[in-house]
């Protein structure tokens, strides 16, 4: 276990540090100086130099590579060039809203995929099977920030039920949360739908096998045989696919942050590229990135602890 | 039962119906995006202002944009523009990704640093990539291309490495070895071949990912500058209108919907007859 433990940590630390080689270094090959840019075309020489200086900018690449792994460790990540404030302080203010749209949406998806993949699960080739078949298919096909337009038409502009976009703060959760709900929706729609797919999959497999009917043999009823004993054994394939669904979650904030306006870390990134505010995009993506490979880790660890057999070999 | 009834049964083979669907489905988007290059009702750019935010059938068949453009000539455009970019996309993931995995099935000593460097990439969201990209290069359709074609890479190396595993572990690769075959040439003789089923799978059913994520790029303004027309881009000007002319938003969205549910579709009837593990479970 501990061994297991120890091997997932260095791979950790691997995928981090080669991704954020490769971010800084596709950053460190953008044309234009961040110094230039900030004091504008009238600048002398002097200044130029005093204000590249002062932001470490003089400093050979591997030196400010390293000062910004510090950075990232401790939390000092710069000064934005837009803003004029620490890009740290700036992106934990967007991840209060990107986390919980995210997290929303991933409960969401999950509240409408296990329901709708074990029913359809629990008899193949049934109506509802077909049912959720359609579902799963047309849910992948369209895109999140198109369900988002739609439910803007509808629900908030049509039926006026939900606001059509901003984001009040948290100083009035409720209000927050009525503000997250569409967003939320478009995220998890697509995601359900893949979640639904894999889901069914997986049941009908384990109702197949030897320790269900043993179950069944011994009067479990239907519905307890599903949700007590092939539900949880069939848990895994779709913990893996949450895992790898947190990519596509990540860039689909992004694009759902945008039509909802939401002020979050996919809208600061899109609005740092129209800004050039270069040290804004490398840290953003380098935490989105991390999120990806943190949630990947988790995902490796749940397993241990959802599935006993792979704990026994771990 | 006549004989033919039976002859008929057979050839209803598992993945049939979704196969049909599929192929229909993406024939006739392939049609339509080689039609408009030829061929379009109207110029797909031409503005005529006086005729702006028409309905449905009130002028042309789908409508008119704020700028007086025919929505039904943009969407053919749209159509080409959309597939370019997702074929470029994908034959860059599946060329680099297969070698990748190819390699890392053949020597263990690959396996560890492609691996990881996959696990890295994967890590990078096309659009994240396309943010970064787009300060480097602007945005256009090298930008998308390479940000999509990038995080496919992963995905196709998983695969191919996958099944090349499977493939090394036969007793033909080791009768093979006894014949004298160098790794390579065991490779390209009985790897690739037999694993080639799984690889044109895969890529069915990104092109339908790439699609997806171009339309993505070109709603954010990162994909083919205008007045190119795509999807995506069309969808972000339909955001002003959504109530005084919603047909701006549903069409779009309804064609990207249609050529990826196509694309979906007949990479899963392409499954259930070409790859081996999805044809024992039907």
């Amino acid at each position: 276990m501990l061994r297991h433990l120890a091997r997932r940590a260095a791979g950790f630390a691997v995928t981090f540090l080669l991704i954020s080689v490769l971010v800084f270094c596709m950053m460190e090959i953008v044309p234009g100086d961040p110094a230039s840019a900030m004091l504008g075309t009238s600048a002398t020489p002097e200044t130029l130099a005093a204000l590249r200086a002062q932001m470490g900018l003089d400093a050979p690449a591997v030196v400010r590579y390293l000062r910004w792994l510090g950075g990232l460790a401790s939390g000092n990540l710069g000064i934005s060039y837009t803003y004029g404030v620490p890009v740290g302080s700036l992106i934990l203010e967007r991840l209060a809203v990107t986390l919980p749209l995210t997290g929303l949406a991933v409960l969401l998806a999950i509240g409408i995929a296990l329901p709708l993949g074990v029913t359809a699960a629990s008899r193949p080739g049934g109506v509802a099977d077909g049912a959720a078949t359609l579902y799963a298919q047309a849910g992948i096909a369209v895109p999140n920030f198109w369900i988002g337009l739609l439910l803007i038409m509808t629900v908030a502009l049509g039926l006026g039920l939900l606001p059509a976009g901003g984001f009040p703060g948290w100083g009035d959760p409720v209000a927050a949360l009525r503000a997250l709900l569409l967003p939320a929706l478009a995220l998890a729609i697509p995601q359900s739908a893949v979640l639904t797919r894999v889901t069914r999959a997986s049941v009908v497999e384990v109702m197949n096998e030897d320790f269900v009917r043993t179950a069944r043999a011994k009067g479990a009823s239907v519905s307890r045989a599903l949700w007590r004993h092939a539900v949880p054994n069939a848990l895994v394939p779709v913990i893996t696919m949450l895992g790898l669904q947190i990519s596509f979650l990540i860039g689909g904030a992004v694009l759902v942050e945008n039509v909802f306006t939401l002020p979050g870390m996919g809208r600061l990134a899109w609005q740092a590229l129209a800004q050039r505010d270069l040290i804004v995009i490398q840290n953003v993506v380098m935490v989105f990135a991390t999120v990806v490979i943190v949630v990947n880790l988790g995902v490796d660890l749940l397993y241990t602890v959802v599935d006993p057999r792979l704990r026994r070999r771990a | 039962m006549t004989v033919l009834a039976l002859r008929a049964r057979r050839a209803w083979r598992p993945g049939s119906v979704t196969l049909l669907v599929g192929g229909v489905l993406t024939a006739f988007l392939v049609a339509v995006a080689l039609t408009s290059l030829v061929w379009t009702p109207e110029d797909p750019a031409r503005m005529r202002i006086l005729q702006k935010l028409k309905g449905p059938l009130v002028s042309g068949l789908l409508g008119t944009d704020h700028l007086g453009r025919d929505v039904a000539s943009m969407l053919m455009r749209g159509a080409f523009n959309s597939l370019t970019v997702a074929f470029a996309a994908v034959a860059v993931g599946a060329v680099l990704g297969t070698l990748a995995g190819v390699a890392a099935a053949a020597r263990a000593g690959f396996d560890a640093v492609l691996m990881r460097i996959c696990d890295a990439l994967f890590a990078l969201p096309p659009i994240l990539s396309a943010i970064m990209l787009g300060a480097l290069l602007g945005p256009g359709a090298l930008t998308a291309i390479i940000a999509i074609g990038v995080f496919m890479i992963p995905v196709f190396a998983r695969v191919t490495r996958g099944a090349a595993l499977q493939i090394w572990a036969r007793d033909y690769i080791m009768a093979a070895r006894m014949a004298g075959k160098g790794t390579a040439r065991i490779t390209l003789e009985h790897v690739l071949p037999n694993i080639a089923g799984q690889i044109i799978v895969q890529v069915t059913i990104q092109l339908a990912m790439a699609i997806l994520t171009e339309a993505g790029l070109s709603f954010l303004g990162l994909g083919l500058p205008p007045p190119a027309p795509t999807w995506g881009r069309m969808l972000a000007e339909a955001q002003t209108y959504l109530l005084q002319a919603p047909h701006l938003a549903l069409a779009p969205g309804l064609a990207i919907a249609a050529a990826v549910l196509g694309l979906n579709l007949l990479g899963d009837g392409l499954a259930a007859r070409l790859d081996p593990r999805r044809r024992q479970a039907s």
